[in-house]
């Protein structure tokens, strides 16, 4: 008999088996962006079960809520050609190829290195009151705040170097200067004229039968 | 009142066993759903009376008194209208994005609690889950814009994802904000970090009245509401994301918008305006059940919610979004770090 947990586990482990498989062999992209948001949920659900509530709910609310929505936002507005995409694929394959061999391989280092890896005996299970976030912010800002630091400079430097390739002036915009805007007077753009009245002629009666 | 609880517990604990905790939670969920389905629905007739009195016309007042089962008159209309699927649709997805739109609505209301303890989880990340969660109405709406098949439907759900996106960082700068005072993210213990002797100069929209307000204004943006309709724009796109729905599917959207604006006054109520506190903790006040004190406070955001989409002309697309990135987000982020300094000085009080 497996726990309760245990059929958690593989329910989301095998949703994010089938998630993320769907991504890439579905043929809508559309639905393959869709598939990638289920496959972030049903990881966000496995960290969950590890404790990790904070870092599960930040995967839902940046991945989730901010990255896909723009990954879909673009996804959408392409004429996406299924033909011209599967163009070149076996040429282009011995590179996906290699470049999946090596993630694999650091995978398999990263995780193997772990003694917890095993059985996942070395973990300590916590209290309901336990503040994983607190815990994680003290560790980020005592132990690492050096790479902590380090990868924020890292992440300012994109939001920069993304600005600066995208930025230019374009010639003969006619966008709106804000300040200009409520800067405005009345002064500046009424100017009150004064004529005299104007007499109504009186009709005679050609004009009438002309206008008939 | 908690003394009744604990023995209804205790009663099914016995009878029921482990088969205990998921009934309980189910009854738990339902006492919340039922009671916000009907709210959405009374909303729905005091929106038309709010604004028909702003506008000196009447409101409807055809069916029951004063036109008081007029939301039931719309549900069973909406209930035996034709749902329409158009031929270039996407089928699927067209039938599940109302779902989507409606769910998260509904499930971010888990973690509200509306009195001491009161509340279907008391998470400790609640906060977060709360941001994530309003942050999934958006899928709703670009899929149903986008399996729509149509150029209006498909217009509103690209405003609706620029927008939601956009204002979503700035709400949550304000809720860093509420977070930093209150030490917690935890909602039940945000509003009682509001408690104090001073009663409503404690609570956190004295000190983050920035914040308080760009909270508000983001969360009208957030659940589509005049003068941010931009996604609906029925006099520029027709009715934008919504334009091919029609019966239920359609009511499902209505309801999911209705919610929403329920579920962000009930936020705001609890993170600045002290949730189910009572304004001054002296005898006839404290006297009075907390979840009254949340009512009232939800009932006047509310009612801010219709006054605004009478009052407010719809914003311009560029000018929305000037609003949410040049003006509130550098705004929050200035009032993160005054909060920051302003609490390491023997000034702050909260």
């Amino acid at each position: 008999m497996i726990s309760f947990e245990a059929l958690v586990f593989y329910l989301f482990a095998a949703l994010t088996v089938f998630a993320a498989l769907r991504v890439i062999t579905v043929r809508n992209p559309v639905y393959a962006a869709l598939f990638l948001v289920l496959a972030f949920f049903s990881m966000a659900g496995i960290w969950m079960l590890l404790e990790a509530e904070f870092l599960a709910v930040t995967l839902v609310l940046v991945y989730v809520g901010a990255v896909m929505v723009l990954f879909l936002f673009v996804v959408m507005m392409l004429d996406v050609d299924l033909a011209q995409l599967r163009e070149g694929f076996w040429r282009w394959f011995p590179f996906g190829a290699v470049i999946a061999a090596i993630m694999v391989f650091e995978m398999v280092m990263v995780l193997g290195a772990r003694q917890t890896s095993e059985t996942g005996a070395g973990l300590t299970r916590h209290a309901a009151d336990y503040s994983n976030t607190k815990e994680l912010g003290r560790l980020i800002y005592t132990d690492y705040v050096y790479p902590f630091e380090l990868a924020a400079v890292l992440l300012l430097v994109a939001i920069v170097a993304a600005i600066a390739l995208t930025l230019r002036r374009r010639k003969g915009v006619k966008s709106q200067d804000v300040a200009k805007q409520v800067a405005a007077r009345r002064e500046d753009n009424i100017r009150i004229v004064q004529m005299p009245a104007e007499k109504q002629m009186p009709v005679t009666g050609d004009q009438e039968s002309e206008k008939a | 009142m908690m003394e009744l609880l604990q023995a209804v517990q205790q009663i099914g604990q016995d009878l029921l066993g482990p088969a205990w905790l998921p009934v309980w939670t189910v009854a738990k969920i339902l006492v919340i759903v039922v009671p916000i389905m009907l709210t959405v629905a009374y909303l729905t007739l005091a929106e038309r009376k709010v604004i028909g009195f702003m506008q000196i016309r009447i409101g409807p007042n055809r069916v029951g008194p004063y036109g008081l089962l007029q939301p039931l008159a719309d549900g069973v209309k909406l209930l035996f209208k034709e749902i329409i699927i158009p031929t270039g649709a996407n089928k699927a997805l067209f039938v599940a994005a109302p779902v989507l739109t409606l769910v998260p609505a509904l499930a971010a209301w888990a973690v509200v609690p509306f009195d001491v303890g009161m509340a279907v989880s008391n998470a400790n990340a609640g906060l977060l889950y709360i941001l994530a969660m309003t942050s999934l109405g958006v899928y709703g709406i670009i899929i149903a814009g986008w399996a729509s098949n149509s150029k209006y439907a498909f217009l509103g759900a690209l405003r609706s994802a620029a927008q939601i996106v956009s204002y979503e960082i700035a709400m949550g700068f304000a809720l860093v904000c509420v977070l930093m005072a209150s030490q917690s993210m935890n909602l039940g213990d945000i509003v009682q970090g509001q408690q104090s002797k001073a009663g409503l100069f404690g609570w956190y929209f004295i000190p983050l009245f920035p914040m308080f307000l760009v909270y508000l204004i983001s969360g009208v943006a957030e659940t589509n509401r005049a003068p941010f309709d931009v996604a609906e724009g029925e006099s520029e796109i027709v009715a934008g994301f919504h334009v091919e729905y029609s019966g239920m599917t359609f009511a499902l959207f209505f309801l999911a918008e209705y919610a929403n604006m329920i579920l962000i006054a009930a936020l705001t109520s609890i993170m600045f305006l002290g949730g189910w506190l009572p304004p001054f903790d002296v005898a006839p006040l404290n006297m009075i059940p907390g979840l009254f004190w949340l009512l009232a406070k939800m009932s006047v955001i509310l009612f801010l919610f219709l006054w605004f989409r009478a009052t407010f002309p719809r914003y311009r697309y560029d000018q929305l979004m000037r609003l949410g990135w040049k003006v509130f987000i550098p705004l929050t982020l200035v009032w993160v770090a005054v909060v920051g300094a302003w609490m390491q000085t023997p000034f702050w009080l909260w």
